[in-house]
């Protein structure tokens, strides 16, 4: 199938959709596509909704060092984040940290960074893999960096939103403890999703395809943005856009 | 009384004991690689190494020439370079105590060290298996408001902090700009030494510019000057990380023997060009 815009871009525009109605977002290290997404969706909103990317000195206005990030989830400032991991399963639980038994691990990944604290905390964490495997997507993860969901009377106003991965995104129900595919990636089909996932999920009978990128986004995304990202990562903002 | 802060680098290092509770800073807030180099070079051991809130290249090293005992930090990563083989390989052999963190743990710990507490509440944490795997954290009830499980951790309250800094004054006052963990790990720290790239003349709370990025001199036992100090890590504003002697290394780490070979190379270098 021939389509004229690259993965990156669709999950780009996709993101971007995703962040409507945020007042500030905030993108952690080494997230490039997040990255150009937020600051597209700023673009989009002329510049109402905040972008704080870390690691970028433009698009981050902290003055209290890195805690700052931190303290704002807490208060509620931070209405969207990003998280991934080497291992994400069906209830959402994350692990950022290694496979087999800790702390002797098989493979052992660089760390839970802030995962463990923000994922309770962001109202809109968007769990974001590009690879979509059953190594990946696994039953149960073998440590849990942060759980997906917590037991009534844990302090919780935050949590998964849903899954973006290279195939497909799935949104989250956090009273069924489950995903649920809500669109498939042009390309890509739903035998193709469950022959990659490992865990359970909901499937509708019909599920559409991933609404593609609009021209003018497209152009967006190749002018402006790519000259926005470049500043965090400009190997990255060479090489995305078609 | 009081010591001169300014010092030579090897002094600055010979002053960091074996077994010391040592916390560093992540790559964009001023790492000294210098002092860690001297640090490797005298052989230093049994460091009980605090990131803020993680580390890349200087864990790596001091991982990877047995300097460290225990690691407490969010992560160890060299970003896009790749695994951080020696870490990786510690933990493998079993030959480090890891203490996996969360960034604000660790920020939220040495915050209560600052102010002298003896443990600081944290959100976040329950029932993952971070805080499974941390004897030292504990849950308990929110005592203003029953049926509030929240995490406590306790303090950090490091021996010995140590960065790297662009500029510091002959009365050992350092400047750090916006990069305020670096004070917060001044604070809680019983000592702090600092690699600079330069000493100005001029004591630096003449400059009302500067004045509120300073790191006081009461904080200050030792400062060293190190040009490029932080190589071939960055020093954000002032020089960019060298990409291909991080390639290098990475593609060295991979065997223990690479590592020695890479690290007989980096010991022997006199002064650093980068």
């Amino acid at each position: 199938m021939n389509l004229d815009y690259s993965r990156a871009e669709l999950l780009v525009a996709v993101i971007a959709r995703l962040l409507e109605g945020c007042r500030h977002v905030t993108v952690g290290a080494s997230s490039p596509i997040p990255g150009a997404a937020a600051l597209l969706r700023r673009d989009l909103t002329q510049g109402a909704m905040r972008v704080t990317i870390l690691g970028s000195n433009r698009y981050n206005a902290y003055t209290n060092g890195g805690v700052e990030t931190f303290d704002m989830a807490a208060q509620g400032r931070i209405d969207a984040f990003f998280l991934g991991g080497g291992q994400i399963d069906g209830q959402g639980n994350i692990n950022l940290v290694g496979t087999g038994r800790y702390p002797a691990s098989d493979v052992r990944w660089p760390g839970s960074f802030g995962s463990a604290y923000l994922y309770y905390l962001v109202p809109k964490v968007i769990l974001f893999r590009e690879e979509h495997t059953r190594r990946v997507l696994v039953p149960k993860v073998d440590f849990i960096s942060s759980p997906g969901v917590s037991a009534p009377g844990v302090y919780r106003p935050g949590g998964p939103y849903g899954l973006l991965t290279g195939l497909a995104w799935f949104s989250f129900d956090k009273q069924k403890q489950r995903f649920r595919l809500e669109s498939v990636h042009p390309g890509h089909s739903v035998e193709e999703i469950r022959d990659q996932t490992g865990f359970e999920f909901d499937c509708p009978d019909e599920v559409p395809f991933t609404s593609a990128p609009e021209p003018a986004i497209l152009t967006l995304i190749r002018g402006r943005i790519r000259n926005e990202i470049a500043e965090t990562y400009p190997r990255f903002a060479s090489t995305f856009a078609n | 009384m009081n010591q001169q802060p300014i010092c030579e680098l090897a002094e600055l290092a010979a002053a960091v004991p074996d077994g010391a509770v040592l916390v560093v800073a992540q790559d964009n807030c001023g790492v000294s690689m210098a002092a860690t180099r001297e640090l490797v070079r005298r052989g230093v051991r049994g460091l009980h190494l605090v990131c803020v809130p993680i580390s890349g290249l200087q864990a790596e090293i001091l991982i990877g020439a047995g300097a460290v005992a225990t690691l407490e930090t969010s992560a160890i990563t060299l970003g896009e370079f790749g695994p951080a083989h020696r870490f990786i390989d510690a933990l493998r052999k079993g030959r480090i105590r890891m203490l996996d963190a969360t960034c604000p743990a660790i920020h939220a710990a040495l915050q209560a060290g600052q102010k002298g507490l003896p443990f600081i509440p944290l959100r976040g944490l329950i029932e993952s298996d971070l805080l499974a795997s941390r004897p030292d954290w504990k849950v308990i009830d929110n005592p203003f408001s029953p049926g509030d499980p929240i995490a406590v951790l306790p303090a950090i309250n490091p021996d010995i902090a140590l960065f790297h800094a662009p500029l510091a004054d002959r009365a050992g006052n350092v400047y750090i700009g916006r990069r305020r963990e670096l004070l917060t790990m001044a604070h809680a720290s019983k000592q702090t030494f600092v690699t600079v790239e330069a000493i100005s003349e001029q004591n630096l709370f003449d400059d009302a510019k500067l004045a509120p990025g300073v790191v006081p001199a009461i904080y200050v036992s030792r400062i060293a000057v190190a040009k490029q100090g932080a190589w071939p890590v960055g020093l954000p504003e002032h020089y960019g990380a060298d990409d291909a002697a991080i390639s290098r290394y990475v593609h060295s780490a991979k065997t223990e023997e690479g590592f020695r070979r890479y690290l007989d190379e980096w010991l022997n270098v006199e002064e650093v060009t980068a």
